[in-house]
């Protein structure tokens, strides 16, 4: 009876146990760690198999021998209750606690001890480990793509300016906050493109217009001061008549020029790429997917059977096809669709196609947050005499917005993610660029860097935005 | 009056504006394919494609037809997303397990490998491994057997072959003992719910799996041998594994990338699910002297997987849709094949592109037809 007590620790020989244990469990994870980092096996005299087995036994008996329940040690029933509640559980401690200790060598020679940091030619790569100097040559590449070296300072300036505007809204005083969401909605995005237009693409500017656009911008303006009975109509039909009217029938596409400005040197967006692009095409699509998400989100459940149709439709289109067959279409299928003279570049081209094929996964997110509103909400506001636009302006959509921050937040990753797949039209982003430079001749072998440096930029962005959207996510959350 | 005009008016602006719209492509394309010479029309699927498939599961050469290149395409399509969703759903479910699991390390290397996972574009991933990875692999003549029968090499995975002899018997005995579980399961579940017993139906059922197909070896006369690769010389440098199957870098690269991105979705899923399981319910079933297992098999996973299924089968088609990522590894998929080489050749894009995104839409929307009937089956039926 004394015997089978003495193999079943408790709290009676603790110390007894707890030593011994101890010790074995100590050994076990020295053994590793002496043959992972200094390639010596202290078991070597033992057989072979046995020596490769023998941390994991040992240290599964030293495990066994401190479990002990309620031994009064606060950091031992830490311990227990952590990594050691049975032998399953202390089987699967160890064998990560072993894979961590072996794997930590590999990675850490590769990445910085046997890896090449200095000079700018190929040469310097002759140890067993990484080559930094492969990205440290061919960055500007990946950030900048094809890019003319001399004026990449525009990117960053227009970069550094548009990161400066955008964070107006910390700085924002009690008494600007309301003209917060206007900026942000519609200021700012105008202004990037501004930005985008005459900074990073650059080129002669000619500030012509038609008589079209002209009358439209005007129509609009007298829009505002029309009795409120007939504004959605007048809004919905005389702009756009009045300017297909002008622009088509009466003053064919005639222009009136206003001035003409010489402008920065014109950059093709063939020529754009790196991770700027990156940024580029995921601002742009952020921006267009979202109210178009919105538009037929609404569309989607309204009470017009025909409107209803045609948004689940257009939702379920989209999500329906991979990604790369819509920018496929946008590559080859598209310009057949518009008239022969009428040439949209191609970055254009796939923005829209990611701009489309995302609102319909933002449609679906915003449509689940005004499903999960009550319908007192709606009531509430329609008896307090809202139309329909005033009360999902005022009342709906702030509320469930607020609700689908994370779904939003999950669909935006997404599309970071997917902007790689932008190769199908020809454009290089910075995943585009690196399987550019691995077949350099000159740089041939070095695929692993590359992808490894992509990999921890876009990780670096895509764990950020999905911090910032859970602390948003906090930050908002308003108890109901 | 006012009232339905106000109804109609929108209606018919959208409805105007959907048909503008579609009226102006239309005529577009008209007018830029007569100018171009190009008609439109199907007649081509039937014609000879004259171009060769690296990786084909049904026989497929260049005189097949351009309709045989699409099934080919498509059955790529299918392979890829099937061995994908099978791996993702194992390493998936491990991994939302183990995030539960209330071993420290543990559930911090799981989260760990969800957090990497998840935040990579896929591209990156499948190309790190077609590009990086398994570019690292050796030559097949250098090639270690694994095993003694399989060889992991540059060239691809190359594995012995089956040889069946009498393989209808083999099936047939398969398909009735699945046939006899579902009947076993069944009674038993019934055999529950009236009189509370239990069948252990895991056991038999084990043993039906094992014994009938057995039975067929024994006196069915169905055989099996393998067929081993084995290398032969091209040229002086250029070897390769003959026999066997053949698994090319590119399907290894894209199923290992694709269940690895996708079982971290899955992970999250499987745990919000079993998450999602209130612990008064546990708490309930143990106080009516359920034992653990009983617990788990009859009130927390009935009620988790109601949790679980429906963004899993989301992430299915997920995983569908991005294996057409494997035309940038040059696996030959229906964009690969179809939308790409068979597009490039006839120069029919409306109907290419229309097509393969046909044939992506109707496989999510039957998938999710399928998903839609089973959500309705066991919603809780409130009363």
């Amino acid at each position: 009876m004394s015997k089978i007590n003495f193999l079943k620790p408790d709290k009676s020989n603790l110390n007894t146990f707890l030593y011994l244990g101890a010790f074995l469990f100590f050994f076990s994870v020295l053994d590793v760690s002496l043959n992972s980092f200094f390639s010596l096996n202290i078991t070597s005299f033992l057989p072979n198999f046995i020596s490769f087995l023998l941390p994991i036994i040992l240290g599964f008996i030293g495990l066994y021998f401190i479990r002990i329940e309620l031994s009064g040690i606060k950091q031992l029933d830490l311990l227990n209750k952590n990594i050691n509640t049975n032998n399953f559980n202390a089987i699967l401690s160890l064998l990560i606690i072993f894979i961590i200790i072996k794997s930590t060598p590999p990675i850490l020679s590769w990445f910085y001890i046997d890896a090449s940091f200095a000079g700018d030619s190929k040469d310097v790569c002759t140890g067993s480990g990484a080559c930094w100097t492969y990205i440290k040559v061919w960055m500007r590449r990946f950030m900048y793509g094809m890019y003319p070296n001399a004026e990449q300072w525009r990117i960053n300036l227009s970069f550094i300016s548009l990161a400066l505007l955008g964070s107006v809204g910390y700085f924002a005083t009690d008494r600007f906050k309301k003209y917060l969401t206007l900026y942000y909605v519609v200021i700012y995005p105008f202004i990037a493109f501004l930005f985008i237009f005459f900074f990073i693409s650059g080129g002669p500017v000619f500030l012509d217009f038609s008589y079209g656009i002209i009358a439209a911008i005007l129509s609009i303006i007298i829009g505002f001061f029309i009795p409120n009975k007939f504004k959605f109509y007048y809004f919905l039909i005389v702009p756009l008549a009045l300017y297909i009217l002008l622009k088509y029938f009466i003053f064919y596409e005639e222009l009136i020029e206003l001035g003409k400005l010489e402008g920065l040197n014109w950059v093709e967006t063939g020529a754009w790429g790196g991770l700027s692009l990156t940024f580029i095409i995921s601002f742009f699509c952020l921006i267009f997917c979202f109210p178009i998400g919105m538009a037929f989100a609404l569309g989607r459940r309204s009470n017009f059977p025909l409107i209803r149709y045609i948004s689940v439709g257009f939702i379920e289109f989209w999500r329906g096809v991979p990604l790369i067959t819509v920018l496929f279409m946008s590559a080859v299928m598209f310009p057949m669709f518009l008239p022969e003279d009428f040439f949209i570049d191609k970055l254009v081209r796939a923005i829209i196609a990611i701009s489309l094929f995302e609102a319909a996964y933002v449609a679906e997110v915003i449509r689940g947050g005004l499903q999960a509103l009550p319908r007192g909400q709606y009531e509430a506001a329609k008896s307090l005499g809202m139309g329909y636009w005033k009360m999902h302006i005022f009342v709906i959509l702030p509320q469930a917005l607020k609700l689908v921050i994370p779904g939003i937040a999950n669909t935006f990753l997404a599309l970071v993610k997917d902007t790689p797949l932008i190769f199908v039209v020809g454009l290089l982003e910075i995943v585009g660029m690196l399987n550019l430079a691995k077949t350099n001749p000159e740089w041939l072998g070095f695929a692993m860097e590359g992808y490894v440096f992509a990999a921890i930029i876009f990780w670096i962005i895509c764990y950020a935005m999905s911090k910032y959207s859970y602390n948003l996510e906090q930050k908002y959350k308003t108890d109901r | 009056m006012n009232f339905k005009l106000k109804d109609i008016v929108p209606q018919l602006v959208t409805v105007l504006a959907v048909v503008l719209i579609f009226g102006f492509f239309t005529y577009n394309a008209q007018v830029n394919m007569e100018n171009r010479g190009i008609d439109f029309g199907y007649g081509f699927l039937s014609q000879e494609s004259s171009f060769d498939v690296q990786f084909s599961l049904i026989e497929y050469d260049g005189s097949h037809s351009y309709f045989r290149a699409y099934l080919v395409g498509l059955l790529n399509t299918i392979l890829v997303s099937v061995i994908g969703i099978i791996l993702a759903t194992i390493l998936g479910v491990i991994v939302g397990i183990a995030r539960l699991s209330p071993n420290y390390l543990i559930n911090q290397f799981a989260a760990f490998y969800v957090e990497f996972f998840r935040n990579i574009p896929l591209l990156l991933q499948i190309f790190f491994w077609y590009f990086a990875a398994l570019r690292a692999l050796p030559l097949p003549q250098d090639a270690e057997p694994m095993f003694g029968i399989s060889y992991l090499t540059i060239k691809g995975l190359f594995v012995p072959a089956f040889i069946w002899q009498n393989f209808n018997i083999f099936f047939y005995s398969v398909t009735a003992a699945i046939i006899a579980i579902i009947v076993i399961r069944t009674h038993a579940k019934k055999v529950q719910e009236t009189q509370g017993k239990q069948i252990p139906v895991l056991l038999i059922s084990i043993g039906l799996i094992l014994i009938l197909p057995l039975l067929s070896f024994l006196i069915g006369g169905v055989r099996l041998s393998f067929e081993v690769p084995v290398l032969k010389q091209l040229a002086t440098t250029s070897f390769i594994y003959e026999g066997g199957v053949s698994l090319p870098p590119e399907l290894i690269a894209l199923t290992l990338s694709l269940s690895l991105y996708t079982a971290t979705f899955i992970a999250e899923c499987v745990r919000a699910g079993i998450q999602g399981v209130g612990k008064g319910q546990k708490e309930a079933a143990a106080s009516i002297g359920l034992t653990p297992n009983q617990v788990l098999k009859l009130v927390v996973m009935p009620q988790a997987l109601r949790i679980i299924i429906p963004p899993t089968t989301n992430q299915y088609l997920n995983l569908t849709k991005n294996s057409s990522l494997a035309a940038a590894i040059a696996y030959p998929d229906l964009v690969l094949v179809f939308a790409g080489t068979a597009l490039m050749q006839t120069g029919k894009a409306i109907e290419i592109v229309s097509i393969t995104m046909f044939t992506y839409l109707s496989l999510s929307v039957s998938i999710s037809l399928l998903m839609n009937w089973y959500n309705r089956k066991i919603a809780i039926t409130e009363k």
